[in-house]
């Protein structure tokens, strides 16, 4: 279950879609046949992988593209963990805190990574928007586990998965994402 | 993962594995056509679609995405004609934590995977196919969308496929975050759009009233891998590798505190738990003794060293007797785990040392279970918080005497009164540490 962010100034995002960005959505809907609502989690992922979160215009683009009303998009929006209503840092920063890698030192590693990105370890560690350093880049939070628990602990940096971190090992994998 | 980069152990026999983990091998369709790829869905198309379900019946094949329905009577619940669409998807969610065995078969072997699905696709009379992926597993999801680009340009999916007459397409959808969406209902609600709470069973068993509300059958992405290696290997075969009603091969996914923790893929049965452990785990780290294990997924029920379990066993005149199983003499199949009161489950064996706390252990569990509870079903929405907050006190020396009661009985009454089977994989922990360790848990409410 997750808490509601409340939604953020700026430009609307229904105003800046891109072609591609365009013909990506109609190419998902196409893989939904029977039901057109099927492409809400899809149309999300494409929004969220191009804009970086989802703005209420967002929502709302979805929803018609989909004929649905509003809120059939905002509820999925705010239940998935995965979905943002606000920016995040640029390099996603996803922290394993489950069992088997936090025998193998998951917490340590998030206080790692925090203190690498220049994020204070107190910050809140789950939520729809993790805590940003201030230069914008980072955002560092825990998630649940990412099925690697043979190589704990991991951690998911944007799309890569970075096996058997140390404490010691977080600041020069931060320095790949340069 | 470095285990696997080792040649197989002795007690291994790695058959879904085996293209995953073979030096070389990538997951390109021509790689896998010259590995002897798709031969089975060809061999399948000319079989009889009853033939097809009938052999995966014989082979013993359970689900291997911690359930363990025998996966033969599961197709058979669909009737072919009965003019109804069906759907299969996979379920490729792979979130039950201890649990890492589909995200090697997606990113390393998408055909065997396809593969598979195709052959329940034609013996299930389907059309339409869903590859449910997490999203957390973003490259699998581009590595199995080109395979089934692939797939689709050589004539393997889509219309008439190798010339058959039967159409059937697939495509991948990504999850978003969310644990509760492997429960297959909620599965199907996060394909149809919705906020993934899982349905009511019954009426909504997917066999009956799935995907769109028609017949669907939702399988494991190892389950499916299973459907195409008995085809190859036959069922007979296939079903004699493991013990009787529990056929086959299964990845046993060992984490946690041993010298080389992975996924092993071992005939169901073929090893004891101290074997794992000592033998293809290569033990305890250094210095260390076995203190639990929980043997099949974070859900199922904790084991304590030490433990001897009174096991029905057929004796040498063929009558049923009790016998005397200590702990690491455990078989690792369904019935013999389930005798000792926990489960096979999705096959994530976590192993913990004599330096680890129990209380602190279950407390990670339990913020698992309270961070993924859907908040559909007041006992599990409520409790899940409840517990969690009793354990987090706990840790903090701030529990008070009564908690440790006061902790199973809202786990007891969570289980058994929910929508569905989070409810009992969130309470069985708490169970069964508090029953198998008591002792770590009075010192820390004092
Ligand atoms: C809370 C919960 C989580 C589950 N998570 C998964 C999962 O991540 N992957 C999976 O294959 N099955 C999962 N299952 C089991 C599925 O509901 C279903 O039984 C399974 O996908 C059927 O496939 P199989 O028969 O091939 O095992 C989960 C079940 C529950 C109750
Ligand atoms: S048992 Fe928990 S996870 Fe399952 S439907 Fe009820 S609230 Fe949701
Ligand atoms: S517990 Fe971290 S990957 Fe499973």
């Amino acid at each position: 279950m997750s808490t509601h962010a409340a939604p953020s100034a700026g430009p609307r995002q229904a105003d800046q879609i891109p072609a591609d960005l365009l013909a990506k959505i109609d190419e998902a809907v196409t893989h939904y046949p029977v039901s057109k609502r099927s492409a809400s989690l899809p149309l999300l992922h494409l929004w969220q992988n191009h804009f970086g979160f989802v703005d209420e215009s967002g929502v709302e683009w979805i929803a018609k593209r989909l004929d649905l009303e509003s809120i059939n998009i905002l509820e999925l929006v705010t239940f998935y963990p995965w979905f943002r209503q606000q920016k995040a840092g640029r390099v996603s920063v996803r922290v394993c805190r489950t069992l088997s890698c936090a025998l193998a030192g998951g917490y340590e590693v998030r206080e790692a990574f925090c203190k690498a990105a220049g994020i204070d370890p107190k910050a809140p560690t789950h939520g729809h928007t993790p805590p940003v350093s201030p230069d914008g880049k980072f955002s560092v939070e825990f998630v649940e586990c990412l099925a690697s628990c043979g190589s704990a602990p991991v951690a998911l940096v944007n799309d890569d998965l970075h096996e058997d971190i140390t404490p010691e090992g977080t600041t020069s994998i931060l320095g790949k994402y340069n | 993962m470095k285990s696997l980069l080792l040649p197989p152990h002795p007690k291994e026999r790695r058959i879904v594995f085996k293209n995953a983990w073979t030096q070389g091998y990538t997951p390109d369709i021509d790689c896998y056509v010259k590995n002897g790829g798709y031969e089975q869905l060809k061999k399948a198309l000319k079989m009889k679609p009853e033939e097809i379900i009938e052999e995966i019946k014989k082979a013993n094949l359970r689900g291997r995405g911690g359930a363990g329905f025998p996966c033969g009577v599961k197709w058979g619940f669909i009737r072919r004609d009965d003019g109804k669409p069906h759907y299969i998807t996979c379920n490729g969610d792979e979130s039950e934590p201890g649990t890492f065995k589909d995200r090697y078969i997606l990113h390393n072997d998408p055909h065997q995977l396809i593969e598979g699905m195709l052959i329940a696709a034609y013996a299930l009379n389907v059309n339409l196919a869903y590859i449910y992926i997490r999203c957390e597993f973003p490259k699998a999801a581009g590595i199995v969308t080109q395979a089934l680009k692939e797939a689709r340009e050589k004539g393997f999916l889509g219309k008439n496929i190798c010339g058959s007459g039967f159409d059937v397409d697939m495509h991948v959808h990504q999850g978003a975050g969310a644990y509760i969406c492997g429960e297959e209902t909620s599965l199907i609600e996060s394909l149809e759009g919705k906020r993934p709470y899982p349905r009511i069973k019954p009426p909504y068993f997917p066999a009956v009233l799935g995907l769109y509300m028609s017949p669907t059958i939702v399988n494991n992405v190892e389950t499916f891998c299973h459907v195409k290696q008995i085809l190859a290997i036959g069922s007979d075969e296939y079903a004699k590798m493991g013990t009787p009603g529990d056929g086959g091969t299964r990845v046993m996914c060992v984490s946690g505190d041993v010298v080389r923790p992975g996924p092993y893929e071992i005939p169901a049965g073929g090893v004891t738990l101290g074997e794992l452990i000592n033998d293809v785990c290569g033990g305890m780290k250094p210095g260390r003794k076995l203190k639990a294990v929980i043997p099949g997924g974070s859900s199922s029920k904790i084991l304590r060293a030490g433990e001897v379990f009174k096991i029905k066993v057929k004796g040498d005149d063929g009558q049923m007797i009790d016998k005397e199983v200590p702990l690491l003499d455990l078989v690792m199949d369904a019935s013999s785990l389930a005798a000792a009161g926990t489960m096979v489950g999705s096959g994530g064996v976590i192993v913990m040392d004599d330096s680890r706390d129990m209380l602190w252990a279950l407390n990670n569990l339990n913020e698992f279970y309270a961070h993924e509870s859907c908040g559909q079903c007041t006992p599990c929405r409520e409790g899940v918080l409840w517990i969690d907050k009793m354990t987090t006190r706990m840790v903090n020396g701030e529990g008070l005497v009564e908690d440790p009661v006061t902790l199973k009985s809202v786990a007891d009454n969570i289980a058994g009164r929910t929508v569905c089977a989070f409810g009992e994989a969130a309470s069985w922990p708490v169970q069964s540490f508090l029953q198998k360790f008591p002792e770590e848990f009075e010192v820390a409410a004092k």
